[in-house]
């Protein structure tokens, strides 16, 4: 049970660890591009987690002052996260924006025939 | 009033400029907006800077929220002297813009072009002025996004996938910056660079602290192509427009290097970082590998935009030298540097340009005799390029001397013996490029060929010129790196 | 006539439905969840979805692409205007407490709800572009 407690005291981290390590290990395995920016996105909205869960009180409320309530949520995490999703999503719609691009001119989003392709040209 | 607002203007107006350029459809018009933003830009810029000398910081509360609540926008001598870097580099190129847009660029895609290039520059000012440490990653994704839709704007198709691989690079570096920011959050409960610093002093420097500082430096490293985290940076010069090329050359590492030297000077506090953990040895391990590695490289390269990439990656790999050996002369050659590399850089990859809009390419086969055809223009490459070798008479020696001092100083004499022989093989990929410039036979494609258009000239030749300008009277670059640098040691932000 | 009347008559009868969801949540949002972002996405979901059913071009008749390119620098622009009014009014950059002299708060209040309209413009017509894009690709 002691082995077990500190691991679970801190799940939130462990989710987000384990999210993070595979988004990034898709991004640099994978060769299809839009499997990247999957991997991409799974590694970006794992430090959405990373912010917002130890902005969490427990017993908080939504931080909106009242008389009755004296425990808050940490706002700041979701403001800062919000700000963050748009980033993320503006990554994410140019990302796919040029891998559309790039399969008119390639023909293919397969990295490796994108350069053999490449190796061609020169 | 107008003074008291000036932190803040000199984002917006490139900000409006980008706005205004995405709202015309005429490439013409759009330059004439981002030429017009650009110029108030530099004015403001100077105004401030005279701000900055004579009143010391400048603090600006964004929405009138005191920090650390509400977001600080915080300018004293070093983010003065980034910024100026950088209004400088985006006004002197706009003349530049003019011609070679219209000629690389489809008639629908200029405007457009305009709109990211004012975004990078608004981004990109942005992060250097800001107190607040997420605000700098919002600016750092403002000034990225821009910069890959400008590679993805280049002539080839390869342009887009040099553009997808640093989408892939920069936002993993981003996100990287970020994870360390929301350790730092968590650790310290704020934001603001004053506020982490002041907290952080008083902090136990434990695990979570060191993961911070790992996650930043490597997600920073990113953007500034510390070496061996380079890779995405020669391909995305080479293939951008030209334009595009010579203002991320001389200003976006740049941006990226004052907020490395901001976060170890005054957020972790350079003698937290010197603690237990080699991590200034790391970088200086890297930056030394940096300078011969990518100098080596640089030489077999036959692309000359690629080779002066290559020689990007070598330069900041003197900045950061300057930066890990952590004294105020070594950082005084650093903040220099970023002045110096910026005014070599942008001559020469304007030049680069010059000769791309004259000849149609950049290799070295095809630019045999180049420079009988096109002397100023190939005459500006070699000041350029001394300036990069570090000849005495010219901006790079100014940066070496200091770098070199800095390692007396130390008692490193190893170090300056390896900061001069790094240098010696910046003398062959300059050479060869000069060589074949120079002193080959004009192909008969290349002796049909007339000097470039005088829009083309005078960026260039500007630049060169202050290449040599402040390479004989240092005097004002290099005391407003030291005034920087003392702000920066004196943890004064 | 093709088979597809069920999702056509729903479509139809769901899309005033949508509008009226995305501006509650749009104005909406000083008391409960929302704002301009959110209620930017909804509005834009119901014009997407009249595009998927009806074809893009009957979608572009309604909201025209040229008007949409405008619409992205124009949110953008009443959002960091309303920032610069209150420079105007010789307050910080952002400080909506300018826009009204007696009372602050209600200077906030006006601040925040025209920065909400600029970012509902904003990100409607960015997420309708985008599906402009990639919609009208290959045709």
């Amino acid at each position: 049970m002691e082995v077990i407690q500190p691991i679970l005291a801190h799940f939130n981290h462990w989710i987000t660890i384990f999210l993070l390590v595979a988004g990034l290990y898709v991004v640099v395995a994978r060769g299809n591009m839009i499997k990247k920016l999957i991997g991409l996105s799974l590694f970006q909205t794992s430090v959405y987690l990373l912010y917002i869960s130890p902005g969490k009180i427990f017993g908080g409320t939504a931080p909106i002052i009242d008389d009755k309530i004296e425990v808050y949520s940490n706002p700041l995490p979701h403001v800062l996260i919000l700000t963050a999703i748009v980033v993320g999503v503006a990554t994410l719609a140019l990302g796919l924006g040029l891998v559309v691009r790039i399969n008119e001119v390639y023909g293919t989003i397969e990295e490796d025939e994108i350069f053999t392709q490449e190796d061609d040209e020169e | 009033m107008i003074a008291h607002h000036l932190p803040v203007i000199i984002v917006l107006v490139p900000l409006f400029g980008a706005l205004l350029s995405a709202l015309t459809k005429r490439g013409a018009v759009a330059w004439g907006i981002a030429l017009i933003a650009t110029v108030l830009t530099l004015a403001a810029t100077i105004g401030l800077l005279g701000h900055v000398l004579h009143d010391g910081v400048i603090s600006y509360e964004i929405g009138g929220w005191a920090p650390p609540i509400g977001i600080e926008y915080r300018v004293d001598m070093a983010n003065a002297l980034v910024i100026l870097i950088v209004a400088t580099i985006a006004t002197v190129i706009m003349p530049y813009a003019r011609v070679s847009v219209a000629k690389e660029l489809a008639a629908d895609q200029q405007a457009w072009f305009y709109t990211m290039y004012m975004l990078c520059v608004a981004g990109l000012i942005g992060i250097a002025v800001t107190g607040d440490a997420f605000n700098a990653f919002v600016f750092l994704e403002v000034s990225s996004l821009a910069t890959y839709t400008m590679i993805a704007l280049g002539q080839s198709r390869r342009s887009l996938l040099s553009a997808y691989q640093y989408l892939i690079m920069g936002t993993i570096g981003a996100t990287f910056y970020i994870i360390g920011i929301g350790l730092l959050l968590t650790i310290t409960g704020t934001l603001n660079f004053v506020d982490l610093a002041a907290r952080i002093a008083v902090t136990p420097y434990d695990r979570a602290m060191l993961t911070a500082l790992a996650f930043i430096t490597v997600g920073i490293g990113l953007k500034l192509a510390l070496f061996p985290l380079h890779v995405w940076l020669p391909n995305a010069y080479a293939r951008a427009p030209s334009t595009g090329t010579a203002l991320l050359a001389s200003t976006a590492t740049k941006v990226a290097v004052y907020l490395l030297i901001r976060v170890y000077f005054n957020v972790f506090g350079i003698s937290n970082i010197v603690g237990d953990v080699p991590v200034l040895e790391l970088l200086l391990v890297l930056s030394i590998a940096a300078m011969f590695f990518a100098s080596f490289v640089a030489v077999f390269e036959k692309n000359v935009k690629r080779l002066l990439a290559y020689s990007s990656v070598a330069q900041v790999g003197y900045m950061i030298l300057g930066l890990s050996m952590a004294t105020s002369t070594a950082l005084t050659g650093t903040l220099v540097h970023l002045a110096n590399h910026a005014m070599m850089k942008g001559a020469a990859f304007l030049a680069i340009g010059a000769v791309s809009y004259q000849l149609g390419s950049v290799s070295l086969e095809r630019m045999k005799g180049i420079g009988r055809v096109m002397p100023v223009t190939m005459g500006c490459f070699v000041v350029a390029g001394l300036s990069l070798i570090g000849v005495p008479g010219t901006v790079g020696f100014i940066s070496k001397y200091y770098l070199v001092v800095a390692a007396f100083e130390k008692g490193w004499w190893w170090l300056a013996f390896m900061i001069v022989a790094s240098s010696l093989i910046a003398v062959f990929y300059v050479g060869r490029v000069v060589e074949v410039a120079w002193f080959a036979e004009p192909s008969k494609e290349a002796a049909k060929l007339k000097e470039a258009p005088l829009s083309l000239l005078l960026p260039t030749v500007a630049l060169a010129a202050a290449c040599v300008f402040f390479g004989v009277d240092a005097s004002l670059t290099a005391g407003l790196a030291e005034a920087a640098a003392n702000a920066l040691f004196g943890g004064s932000l | 006539m093709r088979l597809d009347v069920v999702l056509r008559v729903v479509t139809k009868l769901m899309l005033p439905f949508m509008l009226v969801f995305a501006s509650y949540v749009q104005f909406h949002g000083d008391y409960g969840p929302g704002g301009g972002f959110q209620a930017g996405v909804i509005a834009a979901a119901a014009l997407i979805l009249y595009a998927l059913m009806f074809g893009l071009s009957a979608a572009q008749r309604v909201v025209p692409t040229w008007l949409v390119e405008k619409l992205i620098p124009l949110g953008v622009m009443i959002y960091a205007g309303t920032g610069v009014v209150s420079l105007f009014l010789h307050e910080n950059f952002l400080n909506y407490s300018a826009l009204s002299h007696h009372h602050p708060v209600h200077g906030q209040e006006w601040g925040v709800f025209t920065v909400e309209v600029g970012v509902f413009v904003t990100v409607s017509s960015t997420m309708i572009a985008i599906f402009y894009a990639f919609g009208g690709r290959g045709r």
